[in-house]
């Protein structure tokens, strides 16, 4: 630019340009970034994808079904390591359905003064800021020198069921099944109170006003009317289930078999990635990215449907 | 109720306006209102446990040596987690410079050019989802997109994995942000002659700062304790990394490796690692929190 052209009227054009400049290429800038996050999710599926694909090639479906898992033989099959995916992951939602759904309720529903329930509240959320590792941490040295004389106890006069009938093993399916339980209740908690406390309170009124009491209230009117919300933060907490890896990596055992005992060491999908991939090589590593692909798909699967839930509930509201 | 007549039922009292509740329905009515303080109750008892232990096992190490020396071989005294202090800051430090703009600018794309628009709940959707993706698959793609590409593990691909998982964080909590301020204030800068540009960069993000802080704590919070996405990212080390482009130590990595030693000296480190972390986490979240409330527009 010269000074000739730098009458007042001039530079104000010239920095319209710039500015309209800017301003476009700062829209596509936002709109780059946008789509780049879609983006993410398929190059992790393309990268898991790739490497895990001489696996693929070679086991086929069958990797589903065999419960092999031999470095020396080169023979992989994660049988295993799905069922104890997802046999831990019910366990954790058998005890974390119940207790996180009855917090929410003691929490949502006037029990408590509105003083002593925020700090409370605080007190979940914190829960479920604390790192798995450190739930693994707890559960090897506090939880399960704890919990064993009950499992102990449990496997004498139940051990007629199959599922508590071997004396509990140090680590255990159960073990890492009740750490998650513990984990996830907090998803189910925060998600569920939510829902119950922004249901349109004309419910409530005209519950009570029928003659109903607090409870019949509760289970008849709320709970119903809240019940997408309260599975979706079910699905949701499913899928951290299934996706976590510390606290079962520390606590199930690592043991590749299928038993039906919940007191035995059993394995997970992640679990088994933790164990083996430092020291993997070759077929082994396409192996286990062919089962963190399975994972994947399953909690994709799990939360894709955990989004549609709780989104159909809000329109409802 | 099978047939519709005027006697009372076993509950009511004729003739007064006061009723009494069937005792049945009563008793029933205080049964749940046990069981779900009695879940309460179940549901505290971890995090008080955890609280407790973390900090006596935590506290009975720690010293000014946890900050200046390096973790201990087997069967040796003392020592400290200095490597592995600095190598978490170092991968959160790099995994925030890729997520923050990543968030934020997606963010702004969603909440101010594209709002209520088809592409803006597909990227709603996609964040969702990244939200839910195991962190253990967050380490597996940064081993295959960093560590296979450098030929080496590193803070690098550890802030990688990170990011990935903190992005999700980041993206929520800015775009609230973003929406809670009036559209008024916007149309009062473009009205003036402001671009698009000069509002969200002058105006919208000043006045939702708040909550971009609380996003990218909150996702620090994440990062700190996160150790299934650092196992084959970062990995380990011994001493200390000269560089980004090495295997580091991370204090949670350290826990892992520590916890399932047979050696005590190792177990105790592993607790003063967790006590750090959760004071940091602590710490954030209230500051979260703090500028969570002043986030009134």
């Amino acid at each position: 630019m010269t000074t000739a052209d730098r009458s007042a009227f001039g530079d104000d054009t010239q920095s319209l340009k710039v500015a309209r400049t800017i301003d476009t290429g700062f829209f596509w800038l936002t709109a780059f970034f946008a789509l780049a996050i879609a983006g993410i999710l398929l190059w992790i599926v393309y990268e898991l994808f790739t490497i895990a694909w001489p696996a693929i090639q070679k086991f086929g479906l069958e990797f589903l079904t065999s419960s092999r898992w031999n470095p020396v033989e080169n023979i992989y099959g994660a049988l295993p390591q799905i069922y104890g995916t997802i046999i831990s992951s019910i366990i954790a939602l058998l005890v974390a359905v119940p207790l996180g759904v009855g917090v929410a309720i003691f929490l949502s529903e006037d029990f408590l003064p509105s003083k002593v329930v925020t700090p409370i509240a605080f007190l979940i959320e914190l829960l479920a800021a604390v790192p798995s590792v450190v739930y693994g941490l707890w559960g090897i040295f506090v939880f399960i020198p704890f919990i064993t004389p009950f499992l102990d106890f449990i496997h004498t006069t139940l051990g007629w069921i199959p599922i508590f009938s071997t004396p509990p093993s140090s680590r255990a399916m159960i073990h890492a099944g009740l750490v998650l339980a513990i984990m996830i209740s907090p998803i189910i908690i925060s998600i569920s109170r939510d829902t119950l406390a922004s249901l349109p309170p004309q419910l409530r009124q005209g519950s009570l006003a029928l003659g109903a009491t607090r409870w019949e209230t509760i289970l008849q009117v709320l709970i119903p009317a809240g019940l997408s919300g309260i599975i979706g933060s079910i699905m949701l907490a499913l899928g951290r289930a299934l996706g976590e890896t510390m606290a079962a990596a520390m606590l199930i055992g690592n043991a590749n078999k299928i038993s039906i005992s919940w007191f035995d060491p059993a394995s997970t999908i992640a679990s088994l990635i933790a164990n083996q991939f430092a020291e993997a090589s070759g077929l082994q590593v396409s192996s286990l990215l062919y089962a963190g692909l399975v994972l994947m798909l399953l909690t994709l699967a799990v939360n894709v449907l955990a989004e549609i839930i709780v989104s159909r509930f809000q329109e409802v509201e | 109720m099978t047939t519709p007549d005027n006697t009372p039922t076993s509950g009511t009292t004729p003739g007064t306006m006061s009723y009494t509740v069937a005792p049945q329905r009563k008793l029933f009515g205080n049964i749940m209102t046990g069981l779900v303080i009695a879940c309460a109750l179940l549901a505290a008892l971890p995090l008080v446990s955890i609280l407790i232990t973390v900090i006596t096992n935590g506290l009975s190490r720690f010293g000014p040596a946890i900050f200046t020396e390096l973790p201990p071989p087997p069967l040796v005294d003392g020592g400290g987690l200095r490597n592995a202090i600095v190598g978490t800051l170092t991968v959160m430090v790099i995994s925030a410079a890729i997520s923050v703009p990543f968030g934020i600018m997606a963010a702004i794309y969603v909440s101010e050019f594209a709002r209520d628009t088809k592409l803006a709940n597909a990227v709603r959707f996609g964040i969702n989802v990244l939200s839910g993706v195991p962190s253990i698959i967050a380490g597996l793609f940064a081993y295959g997109v960093v560590v296979l590409a450098t030929g080496t593990f590193s803070a690098v691909a550890g802030g990688v994995a990170l990011a990935v998982l903190m992005i999700p964080i980041i993206e929520r909590t800015a775009e609230e942000g973003l929406k809670s301020i009036p559209l008024e204030v916007r149309q009062g800068a473009l009205g003036v002659g402001a671009t698009n540009f000069q509002t969200i960069s002058q105006i919208v993000l000043p006045a939702s700062l708040p909550f971009l802080a609380t996003g990218v704590t909150l996702a620090l919070a994440r990062a700190s304790g996160e150790t299934a996405a650092l196992l084959f990212t970062a990995l380990f080390n011994q001493f200390d990394a000269r560089s980004v482009w090495q295997p580091t130590a991370t204090l949670s990595v350290l826990i892992y490796n520590f916890a399932i030693s047979p050696y005590k000296n190792q177990q105790e480190l592993a607790w003063v690692a967790a006590f750090l972390i959760m004071v940091f986490i602590l710490i954030v979240s209230i500051i979260a929190r703090r500028l969570g409330r002043r986030t009134q527009f």
